[in-house]
């Protein structure tokens, strides 16, 4: 048996480690708060958009009278050949099974489609290590981008991509983001939807999916493969895969977030309701430019906004996945030492009964 | 006829301005327009520029990129890219990206995206514009 003082040193370490991992929750907590506001932030002007674009879809003769067809390109649906898939991932572990899930639903995806060219753009440092051992084969112009780039977006020069490349493999890493998810700005949702719509409109790619993790709130959650392009209907996500919550994880992060103070609720809604009003008074507008022209220059942005949101809600997801591990690494940690302290109980009272008993006995043997 | 309008100005990122205004400019695609109360419903998209709105006798600026604007009689809503107060630019950064943009386009590189570049140099510009004017 272990002596007394080994485990009293065991249990000094899972004190520290307990330490650490509590510190964490409580940082993962208020950056989930942080991140949560921001999201929330963002509602307003996406719900206008999206509320401005629907009214324009009926004055502009968007979607052709007789056939019923779009006439935008980001509209229009077409033979899937080529398809992007962009992997939204954290750029830190220690998240429990966030970056796992991901990925594995990123997976499933591609199993889906096997037959297809499937481009992917991963964002965050996980998915790209994952997906990089996952398929070796790199085209040699991989567009990387790094925290330094992103200071100067405006002197970057777009990256010129010839059509004629060689495909790597039937599934390739075409672009990779790392370390942007910490200092997220709208102009990096931006630049990689113009860098999408730029490929699907010159035919490189037929259809862009987004794999990420849908945060509403810490209990509604959900992983989703999103369609991003072609466009289906404005305002509704087209949704293909969706994974919500299992009971048991769902209980956890209730748990983890009333401990640190984290709120649960769903976001308010009337502010969504005011942001909804937005382009669509009944009243006749004076259009500045033609309503077609202003469709087609905000398309692009309701592209940029979904991504924009989509990454916004997966580093909320992230701190509260963080958040919820660090909670169930506390307690463990807690349960640990119990037992711990029991064990080291029972080797000192052995110790002293073993003591006591060879004390006796060498009193009697006198 | 009510002497002022609700104006509200919304970025990706936030809810920059909530505010009251009795007249304002916004930079549209094809020229400035000026706004007053109980002007006729509009919508617009909204080029590089300042927006200016005076509220109790001050005169607010912002420096906006790309946008888009609803104008009501009683309420005018901007959606804007970016749209940044005059204490909120960070001078240095616009002067380092328009120095950038300026040898971008004096380079004669065939490779420069030329309006690429030319609307970083606006955008520099207007920033470098709107942050002289703080607190007038």
């Amino acid at each position: 048996m272990a002596n007394v003082l080994d485990i009293r040193r065991r249990i000094r370490s899972v004190i520290n480690t307990r330490q650490i991992t509590k510190a964490m929750k409580m940082v993962s907590a208020a950056k989930l708060r942080r991140a949560q506001e921001r999201a929330l932030a963002a509602r307003p002007y996406a719900q206008m958009l999206t509320s401005v674009l629907k009214s324009l879809v009926s004055r502009a003769e968007i979607y052709d009278p007789q056939t019923g067809e779009p006439r935008h390109p980001l509209l229009a649906q077409r033979q899937e050949n080529n398809i992007l898939l962009i992997v939204v991932t954290g750029d830190k572990g220690l998240a429990g099974a966030f970056n796992t899930n991901i990925l594995k639903a990123g997976t499933r995806f591609l199993d889906s489609k096997t037959g297809k060219n499937v481009d992917i753009e991963a964002i965050g440092r996980k998915g790209r290590d994952f997906l990089r051992r996952r398929f070796p084969l790199v085209p040699k112009d991989v567009e990387q981008r790094t925290a330094e780039d992103l200071q100067h977006p405006e002197a970057a020069q777009p990256h010129e991509r010839s059509r004629s490349r060689e495909r790597a493999g039937a599934v390739q890493i075409v672009g990779e983001h790392v370390g942007v998810l910490s200092k997220l700005e709208f102009s990096q949702a931006s630049d990689l939807a113009e860098s999408v719509i730029k490929r699907y409109s010159e035919g490189e790619i037929d259809s862009v999916y987004l794999v990420h993790n849908e945060f509403k709130s810490v209990i509604a959650q959900r992983l989703v493969v999103e369609q991003i392009l072609p466009i289906e209907q404005i305002g509704a996500a087209a949704v293909r895969q969706a994974e919500e919550l299992s009971q048991k994880e769902r209980e956890q992060a209730i748990k983890a977030a009333q401990s640190a103070g984290v709120g649960m609720r769903r976001t308010d809604r009337s502010v969504d309701a005011e942001a909804a009003r937005f382009g669509s008074a009944p009243v006749d507008y004076i259009y500045e430019q033609p309503p077609s022209e202003l469709f087609n220059a905000l398309l692009p942005k309701y592209v940029g906004i979904q991504i924009f949101h989509a990454l916004l809600e997966s580093v909320a997801a992230e701190h509260a996945a963080r958040m919820t591990a660090m909670e169930a690494a506390t307690n463990n940690a807690t349960d640990m030492i119990d037992s711990l302290t029991l064990a080291m109980n029972r080797v000192r009272q052995a110790k002293i009964t073993k003591e006591i008993i060879e004390i006796v006995s060498g009193a009697a043997a006198q | 006829m009510p002497d002022t309008f609700q104006l509200e100005i919304v970025t990706p990122e936030k809810l920059v301005v909530k505010d009251v205004a009795g007249e304002m400019q916004i930079p549209g695609k094809n020229g400035y327009l000026g706004i007053l109360p109980g002007h006729a419903p509009l919508i617009t998209e909204v080029a590089v520029g300042e927006i200016s709105y005076r509220n109790n006798g001050y005169t607010h600026h912002l420096a906006v990129a790309w946008g888009f604007a609803e104008v009501l009689p009683d309420n005018v809503t901007i959606l804007a890219e970016t749209a940044e107060r005059p204490e909120d630019i960070d001078v240095q950064r616009a002067e380092k990206a328009k120095e950038r943009a300026e040898q971008l386009l004096k380079s004669g590189n065939t490779e420069t995206d030329y309006a690429r570049a030319n609307s970083a140099l606006q955008r520099a510009q207007t920033r470098l514009q709107v942050a002289t004017e703080k607190g007038k």
